[in-house]
């Protein structure tokens, strides 16, 4: 299986995703912020770091990158797509997920393994986990602070598209304890902490991330669904 | 050439963590008396030509697309004369 990373300019965790991507089973395909072509992959990562210098609003400009185009149709036609930090407030900032990225309520940066619970394995980059999974997975960012407004809180939660939650700690002030959702489909995810960062046991907390990269391998099925 | 100004203001409702150490930073400084502070965005865009109706609609296009994000934040646009 063929996913595609995205480098934009400002990327920065492009290279640990492509190397999570291979770590996870799947074939890495580097994607350019200017081109306007998936090049046949078959699900998209978008990374994280700080697109366009996250200039104006963190992802407001690279939401209108070429590539970006191709994302958005491919996402609305099935294609699993996975922003991470940087790429989750770019999936928000394209209309793919509802509400939006602000800054942290400490005002502060911050950085820490931070344990999560999985809440939704029936996405297409969650279903290789178990159900209500506790995981700890690297967290670092200064506009991580999930918000959205009353109704879409309320379907988000009605209908299970939380996928993951803060424990122990809110770190950014996320309502909802929020660190990711998922589209109604189930094929577009949004997660503010890193799981490529959390591919090696050497390397990090542990390889709690993994399951993301392994479960978009068998996640065929989305794309009927959409 | 018209010289059209947009501001961009996050909702009342959404938190303003740069407003909130602006405003912890004015009594140490000796400013008393302030009781928010709310930080916002100042875009002056220059238009060639005659500013018609319909270039101001553009203009406010871009300002919902593009300059504001319309979940966390509102947005004017005015026409700055002279």
């Amino acid at each position: 299986m063929k996913i595609g990373v995205v480098t934009f300019p400002g990327s920065l965790d492009d290279g640990d995703a492509r190397r999570a991507v291979r770590l996870g089973g799947g074939e890495a395909v580097s994607l350019w912020h200017g081109d306007r072509d998936l090049h046949s992959v078959d699900a998209v990562v978008l990374p994280g770091g700080f697109s366009y210098g996250d200039y104006l609003r963190c992802g407001a400009i690279a939401r209108f990158a070429p590539v970006m185009e191709e994302v958005v149709a491919a996402a609305k036609a099935g294609m699993p797509v996975l922003g991470i930090c940087n790429g989750f407030q770019i999936l928000c900032e394209a209309h793919l997920l509802p509400g939006a990225l602000i800054r942290n309520d400490h005002r502060t940066f911050v950085c820490r393994d931070q344990r999560l619970r999985i809440e939704n394995v029936s996405t297409a980059w969650t279903h290789h986990y178990p159900v209500g999974a506790e995981v700890t997975i690297v967290l670092k960012n200064g506009e991580g602070s999930y918000v959205a407004d009353r109704s879409t809180l309320d379907h988000l939660e009605a209908e299970g598209r939380v996928i993951a939650r803060y424990l122990d700690v809110n770190p950014n002030g996320s309502v909802h304890d929020i660190a990711g959702i998922t589209n109604e489909a189930g094929n577009v995810v949004g997660l503010m902490p890193h799981p490529e960062h959390a591919v090696e046991a050497l390397c990090g907390p542990g390889d709690d991330g993994l399951a993301v990269f392994t479960s978009v391998l068998s996640s065929g099925t989305f794309a009927s669904r959409c | 050439m018209a010289r059209v100004v947009v501001e961009v203001m996050l909702k009342p409702e959404i938190l303003d963590p740069q407003g909130k150490a602006v405003l912890g930073a004015l009594p140490r400084l000796g400013f008393e008396g302030v009781v928010d502070v709310r930080q916002g965005k100042r875009f002056e865009l220059e238009l060639d030509g005659e500013l018609t109706e319909e270039r101001l609609g553009e203009v406010r296009s871009a300002a919902e697309t593009l300059l504001s994000n319309p979940v966390i934040e509102n947005y004017t646009v005015r026409v700055q004369q002279g």
